[in-house]
């Protein structure tokens, strides 16, 4: 018993990275990459092809941090994550940030110790169904069986969708995502639910895609966006403000191939965002460095915009494949969600 | 060869008069060995509480079980007690304990059926059958688990047909891949008659076997013990049932819009599973069975023909029940397996209790608590079905003389 | 009892059974010895042709064999889909192992099976040495390579291990550990120190009544929180130590089984020699104990190979969940993918697992021509 614990203590410990004790930043400086928690596979968000290299929208958050931080945007350790150990991950310090198609809630900001940085994409819970079934209509689903994986909020949202309409229905619910599309394929069930990029994307693993439509409701708010754990602001606000310089770059129309440009850009905003030294006319100079603010050199957003790119690039790169259109993602000039505030 | 030097005379173990030999003393080591493993158990314990007290007050959670009241939220896809996202998240786990139980109980009767079958053809002098038998043994216990399990619920939703065009018994049991939608039984008054008679039954073929035993010991005289009895079991409940009039009224399914209204439903997902434990663990079970058999010294077979019994009456008064002690044990665990491996059910998306612990877990974040909730009802589980084939053992000795 | 029955006739004689001799007659005994067991003949005979034909048909006939994606494997009535096993079967064997660094793995598949081939070919010398090599150094030069971060090599997280690698790592992994920790604890268990005894006792008897799922969901999500806060626990260790201890608790009743077979004479001739307790166990009984129990032990191997599948459920990527996950795949997702899959599983897993039975059949063989001399 005695030799029992000590084994496991000693080998627990002894493949244990201890990590995580003052601050995140200075943390990850020293391991020399980030240790970002992605899903286990999502095309569109992150998605690993046959050579193993990572792509999406979620995969671009974490290599756009670590080009903030670390100057190089290829400085990330993928963690796929599944719904269930994300956040404990998180939690843990087994991962520096999370960015995994996870939903903003008010319980997850307050009673799980963790601090959503943004919201990189505004997305809702919506159904797909067989064209066959000639479903105009969620309203028209009722007695449906629905397929879902369990342990997220497309499982409780669909609960009370149903309960509201006053609808009945049957859960078909698994634990793994290939599961889940597996027995949506094999009939197991008339719908599968999940949030709406989530089916766009699965859809193209169908073997005709075009026989499925993604009916037109939403039943949620998904805010999706990168999480971080509470008790380290400086890390926090390092990776609110990468993301709001991508936004920025775009409204800004800074992108990765003009951005050598757009430094000899005279738009005060542009400066600040790159940390343009500034002379004023009575010969002071202003050095514009916003990323002393997060610990972070003056490149900060230089970094992220040149070697990732920006919102619009991003989005474009990963979600185009997929017929999303911006939608409620476009800058809010466009009429769309996404707005960030000033760099002063 | 010669010893070159003494060994030496070990000193006596036990103290002397004069002086306590504290290092030699066997007591004193005991003690002393025993305090530090107890020491250390005592600081790996405090070190634990602390430390989860630690992280649970940097995760602003806290330690308790009141969560186990609140609304669960998710639906689970079949239950056998009421169940619905206004539930409680303990209704939740009671629900999965059930789902658990039924199919744990399936699979062992299934199991325990189809291997002492297969475990008997192994066996035969046909060596086709025999030959059969060992394929499909080694074929099922050299594949995981898990892995046939996903291949099942493959093969059972592949050839099934969407509900509308499910396969129809005389409209009232449904196949489809919603599952087997049978008509669901409402028993009204009187219906109490069926267990009535059942117990009665119980009661009088226990009587009538002691009865025949004795009429075989005075006159040597066999009475049919075996098909009266069956048939009084089999008839007692029906009979009381025809007594009360047939108080039961069914619910038969009916199609409507995308599912089946009304009736019970058998979810392709059990049907997996069950289908899955009970071949895997027939498979087992055979061996079990064949190595009982095997253990009966071929002696005895050849002294009950002399006897003049025949092969079924020497398989069954003479073999089996000395096979049984020898199978009872490596039963016992074999059944316990059974019922931790239907955990499994969580690969496959059968609510049963893992499944809804999961579930419970990651909605509530309560994962100590859970858990070990669901580690006690496991160990119950295994230690409930330990005692019963220990009981059941113990009543088998007693037939050795 | 004075009143039992005693027969004083004779039940009527049966005929002696019938010679059989001729070619014929000997064949027919063996497939159809009763109309009843002909009729069984027939029916077995027909469904396993049918299902041979079946299995032929899907994998070799109707198969797909040498497509560059899903369009073949997708068309209606085409059977396995072999070229998403090709395509797939690097990272089925290595998982997201980085492919410019996949020699790290071959030299250790390499070393391990040499080391493993000696030690269980009865012929090759060295067993000793080599033993405590496969037994304490490979593990140590295993991870040292496949984590890397030193001496110019690149570091590789556990993350991106998977597939049969994983399998390998995890099955090594319980059995090296479960081993000694089974023994240690089935000592203790016999132990005449009451505490240690108690201890052992509810140890084994816990994990033996609970699921292997549990164990893992435990491990992964409670055994973070019990240590020193800030510590990062990695998962795939803690999935290990799950696993390991678990099947400590199955070896120690094994070995238990083994240590209740000594006589009692062993431990009373080895006292009366003067030898104290662990000279005792480490030079009598064990050996004898051991080597009683080892088809057990060799058979708990298998459990333990099948067993490591579980780890699939806390989300480690093991051969069959590399493969699972290969079905998401856009390029190769077709009604067939899964179903060949889940086929090329069930060869490779039955090919080893009978593999270890069939070694494990020899070795008792072996051991018990040593008893009979």
């Amino acid at each position: 018993m005695k030799f029992l614990k000590l084994l496991a203590l000693a080998s627990v410990f002894g493949l244990s990275a201890v990590a995580a004790t003052a601050s995140t930043l200075d943390d990850v400086k020293a391991k020399g990459s980030i240790n970002c928690g992605v899903s286990e596979g999502l095309i569109g968000f992150s998605n690993p092809d046959a050579s193993n290299k990572w792509s999406g929208l979620d995969v671009d958050i974490c290599r756009a941090v670590a080009a903030a931080v670390l100057g190089d945007a290829t400085k990330v350790k993928y963690v796929p994550l599944n719904a269930k150990e994300r956040f404990t991950a998180l939690q843990s310090g087994t991962i520096d940030m999370l960015s995994r198609n996870s939903t903003w809630t008010m319980s997850r900001d307050t009673t799980l110790g963790l601090l959503f940085a943004g919201t990189t994409y505004y997305d809702g819970q919506g159904f797909l169904v067989p064209k066959k079934l000639n479903v105009k209509s969620a309203m028209e689903l009722g007695g449906a069986s629905v397929c879902t994986q369990t342990g997220t909020t497309t499982e409780l949202n669909l609960a009370d969708f149903f309960k509201a309409n006053k609808m009945e229905y049957k859960v078909v619910a698994f634990e793994k995502n290939e599961e889940v599309l597996k027995a949506y394929q094999e009939g197991r069930c008339d719908v599968f639910t999940t949030d709406q990029s989530g089916l766009y994307a699965e859809r193209l693993k169908f073997a005709v895609p075009e026989d499925h439509v993604v009916l037109p409701e939403i039943i949620s708010k998904e805010p999706l966006g990168p999480v971080v754990r509470q008790g380290d602001d400086q890390w926090f606000s390092i990776v609110k403000w990468t993301y709001y310089a991508l936004i920025t770059a775009e409204e800004l129309g800074v992108n990765s191939k003009n951005i050598d440009e757009m430094k000899t850009s005279t738009n005060p905003e542009i400066q600040r965002l790159l940390s343009v030294k500034t002379k004023a006319d009575d010969g002071t100079e202003a050095d514009n460095d916003f990323g002393k603010g997060l610990g972070l050199g003056p490149d900060w957003a230089y970094n992220p915009i040149k070697q990732v790119g920006n919102y619009a690039e991003i989005f474009d790169r990963n979600l185009a494949q997929l017929k999303i259109a911006r939608g409620k993602n476009a800058l809010w000039k466009d009429g769309g969600l996404q707005y960030a505030p000033p760099i002063r | 060869m010669t010893i070159s030097s003494d060994p030496g005379i070990q000193k006596a173990p036990a103290a002397t008069a004069d002086g306590f030999d504290f290092v030699y003393s066997p007591r004193f080591r005991a003690l002393v060995s025993q305090t530090v493993v107890v020491l250390l158990l005592l600081w790996g314990l405090y070190e634990m509480v602390a430390n989860t007290q630690a992280n649970l007050a940097k995760l602003n959670k806290n330690f308790g079980f009141d969560f186990l009241t609140n609304a669960a939220g998710f639906d689970l896809s079949t239950t056998l007690i009421p169940f619905s996202s206004n539930s409680s998240y303990a209704t939740a786990l009671i629900a999965g304990f059930w789902n658990t139980v039924l199919v744990s109980v399936l699979g062992m009767i299934v199991s325990t059926v189809m291997g002492v079958f297969i475990g008997i053809m192994r066996l035969s002098k046909n060596q086709v059958v025999s030959g059969f038998a060992t394929l499909f043994i080694e074929l099922v216990r050299n594949i995981p688990l898990l892995l046939q399990l996903f291949v099942w619920y493959a093969l059972v939703l592949k050839p099934l047909p969407s509900a509308k065009l499910a396969i129809n018994f005389q409209d009232s049991i449904f196949i489809s891949n919603r599952g087997v939608v049978m008509p669901h039984p409402t028993f009204g008054e009187g219906a109490w008659l069926a267990p009535l008679f059942l117990v009665a039954a119980i009661f009088g073929t226990w009587f009538y076997a002691r009865w025949a035993r004795q009429q075989q010991f005075e006159t040597g005289r066999q009475l049919p013990v075996w098909s009266v009895n069956s048939a009084a079991l089999v008839l007692a409940p029906i009979v009381g049932f025809a007594v009360a009039g047939w108080p039961v009224t069914w619910s038969y399914p009916a199609l409507a819009g995308f599912n089946f209204k009304g009736g019970m439903t058998i979810v392709p997902e059990m049907a997996a599973l069950l289908l899955g434990l009970s071949i895997f663990y027939a498979a087992s079970t055979a061996e079990i069975v064949r190595s009982g058999i095997m253990a009966v010294s071929q002696g005895q077979t050849e002294a009950s023909m002399a006897l003049g019994l025949t092969r079924a009456q020497a398989l069954r008064q003479v073999i089996l029940p000395q096979a049984m002690r020898v199978m009872i044990p490596p039963m016992a665990s074999q059944l316990l397996s059974l019922t931790k491996d239907s955990s499994l059910a969580i690969a496959i998306g059968f609510p049963d209790l893992m499944y809804a612990s999961g579930t419970v877990n990651n909605q509530s974040g309560k994962a100590i608590e859970v858990f070990t909730l669901a580690l006690l009802v496991y160990l119950g589980l295994s230690l409930l079905t330990a005692a019963f084939m220990n009981w059941f053992n113990a009543r088998l000795k007693l037939v050795e003389r | 009892m004075a009143r039992e029955f005693v027969r004083t006739v004779d039940v009527p004689q049966r005929p002696p059974p019938a010679r059989v001799a001729n070619f014929w007659a000997v064949w027919r005994d063996r497939v159809a010895p009763s109309p009843l067991s002909a009729v069984a003949t027939v029916v077995i005979a027909l469904v396993v042709a049918s299902t041979v034909w079946t299995v032929v048909d899907w994998a070799v006939i109707r198969a797909v064999w040498s497509a560059p994606d899903r369009t073949l494997c997708s068309e209606p009535g085409a059977g396995a889909c072999w070229p998403f096993a090709d395509a797939r079967k690097l990272q089925w064997v290595y998982g997201l192992y980085p492919i410019d660094q996949r020699w790290r793995p071959n030299i250790v598949f390499t070393v391990g099976a040499l080391s493993l081939a000696g030690l269980l070919i009865p012929k090759v010398p060295g067993k000793l040495w080599n033993g405590i090599f496969f037994f304490s150094v490979f593990p140590v030069l295993a991870v040292a390579l496949l984590l890397g971060g030193f001496a110019g090599l690149s570091f590789v997280e556990t993350t991106s291990w998977g597939g049969f690698l994983v399998t390998l790592i995890a099955s090594f992994t319980s059995i090296v550990v479960s081993l000694p920790l089974g023994v240690a604890l089935a000592i203790g268990r016999q132990s005449e120190l009451p505490i240690v005894k108690l201890l052992c006792t509810i140890f084994i008897e816990t994990v033996r009544g609970v699921p292997l799922v549990l164990v893992l969901f435990m491990a992964v999500n409670m055994l973070p929180l019990f240590l020193t806060p800030g510590t990062v626990p990695n998962k795939f260790a803690i999935v290990l130590v799950g696993v390991a201890l678990f099947f400590s608790a199955y070896m120690a009743e094994v070995v238990r089984g083994g240590l209740q077979a000594m006589p009692k004479g062993q431990y009373e001739a080895a006292n009366a020699l003067g030898l104290h307790y662990w000279k005792l166990m480490t030079f009598i009984i064990l050996p004898q104990a051991l080597k009683i129990v080892i088809p057990s032990i060799v058979n708990t191997f298998i459990g333990v190979v099948q067993n490591t599948t579980l780890v699939l459920v806390v989300g480690i990527f093991d051969l069959l969940n590399m493969v699972n996950a290969g079905f998401n795949d856009a390029t190769w997702a077709s009604p067939q993918t899964g179903n060949t899959g889940y086929f090329s599983l069930a060869v490779i897993y039955w090919v080893i697992c009978f593999a270890i039975s069939r070694y494990s059949l020899y070795i008792e063989r072996r051991l018990n021509v040593g008893h009979e001399r």
